[in-house]
């Protein structure tokens, strides 16, 4: 049940630190030694501390290790839930807003390393994400579409189905810049 | 090189206010772009991230950690990893939620070095050191270069580091209007607020078995930068 997590969602951080001073240990390798201190941005899932998380905690997510998110955040996570839809039962994954919430608020991203990769494609549930995938779509279907993930439908796709250029199935698989 | 840091403000400025407009002056975000004050519009801030089976070999997984979004083609030109900000893909193969890899990749002289994967000295958001040689190094591909630059090592890591297109797609101004009562739906066909868009990549490929022997891991990506 923990692997079939779920969509949308992620995170950043930022800084606290103190100083130090780089510790050059390699002739040859010009970064070895280097320490960072100052958290910048995290994210594991998209899109999940922009929509479910306070705007004025942006910056305290981001500096939160996962593994300590869900008993920071995981209240808020779900009330956010059902205050995006007040209809709540489950979803297209048999998931109540507790364990929807609880599944959202570890902002990690789970990934198989035995089988195909894929946000959701209707069988595999968050084994990946891959370049094409429609997380937005995705994500939305859970939060609005019901346990059929048919209701609300106006709200369950944003009909941009595929990116503005075609990807490469050859490294870096990414499309040329603008 | 004065000039051309601040064209690249300027330009960068210049699409976030247009951005801001077109959003009706909401912060300007999408994925993980610009979600938190203290890092939007900095070298720190992350887009996404993907993990996925490479479609070149079942055997290998690719990580993209994506920064620095909604770059315009104008001031892509001139956009660069900062050689302060360390890009960190986070590896729990266990399943607690904390990391027993690193891979970490850091610019230096126009080039990408990319260390791991590896043990991290330290876990947790407090600091990241490199603690090992780079695991390979390639150039970082200039935007007006046709071909990207591929290193490819003994132990079968691709990496390549340059901008890219953004591979995010999201009607991101319809779902603010849905979302503060302004519209009930979204529209369709939608707009992709992304297209036209570029940011700044990093792509590695590696053996599965670099990763433990375990069915899953979880991931995620992060920033830091030196004091």
């Amino acid at each position: 049940m923990k692997n079939i997590l779920y969509p949308v969602f992620f995170t950043l951080a930022v800084g606290i630190s103190a100083c130090h001073k780089d510790k050059k240990t390699s002739p040859t390798d010009p970064n070895k030694g280097n320490t960072y201190t100052i958290q910048g941005d995290q994210v594991g899932r998209p899109g999940l501390n922009v929509v479910f998380i306070s705007s004025t905690d942006h910056d305290i997510f981001n500096q939160t290790e996962p593994s300590q998110m869900a008993a920071i955040f995981g209240t808020q996570i779900k009330n956010k839930l059902l205050s995006l839809n007040p209809d709540f039962t489950t979803n297209k994954i048999g998931l109540t807003a507790d364990q929807f919430a609880g599944a959202l608020s570890t902002d990690v991203l789970n990934v198989s390393l035995t089988g195909p990769t894929t946000y959701y494609d209707g069988t595999h549930v968050l084994t990946g994400r891959n370049l094409t995938d429609d997380v937005i779509d995705d994500s939305f279907t859970l939060i609005f579409g019901g346990p059929n993930g048919t209701d609300k439908p106006g709200l369950t796709s944003d009909h941009v189905d595929h990116n503005d250029k075609e990807f490469s199935n050859t490294f870096p698989y990414e499309a040329t810049p603008w | 090189m004065k000039l051309n840091m601040h064209k690249k403000r300027k330009t960068t400025i210049l699409v976030s206010v247009v951005a801001a407009m077109i959003l009706g002056g909401a912060t300007v975000w999408a994925s993980d772009h610009g979600d938190a004050p203290a890092i939007s519009g900095k070298t720190t801030d992350l887009t996404d991230l993907y993990v996925f089976q490479s479609p070149e070999n079942n055997n290998n997984l690719v990580f993209v950690g994506n920064v620095q979004g909604l770059l315009s083609p104008e001031a892509s030109k001139t956009a660069a990893f900062d050689e302060k900000t360390l890009l960190e893909f986070k590896i729990d193969t266990d399943n607690d939620n904390k990391e027993n890899l690193v891979i970490q990749c850091v610019p230096k002289n126009g080039k990408m070095y990319v260390y791991g994967p590896v043990q991290p000295a330290t876990v947790g958001t407090a600091s990241s050191t490199i603690n090992s040689e780079a695991s390979a190094i390639v150039d970082i591909t200039p935007y007006a270069s046709s071909t990207p630059i591929v290193t490819t090592t003994s132990k079968g890591i691709k990496i390549f580091a340059g901008p890219r297109d953004d591979p995010f797609f999201f009607d991101l101004p319809q779902y603010l209007k849905v979302v503060s009562n302004q519209a009930t739906s979204f529209n369709n066909p939608g707009t992709d607020a992304l297209a036209g868009t570029n940011v700044l990549s990093v792509v590695v490929e590696l053996p599965k078995s670099l990763l433990g022997n375990g069915s899953s891991i979880n991931v995620w990506l992060e920033t830091k930068q030196k004091s």
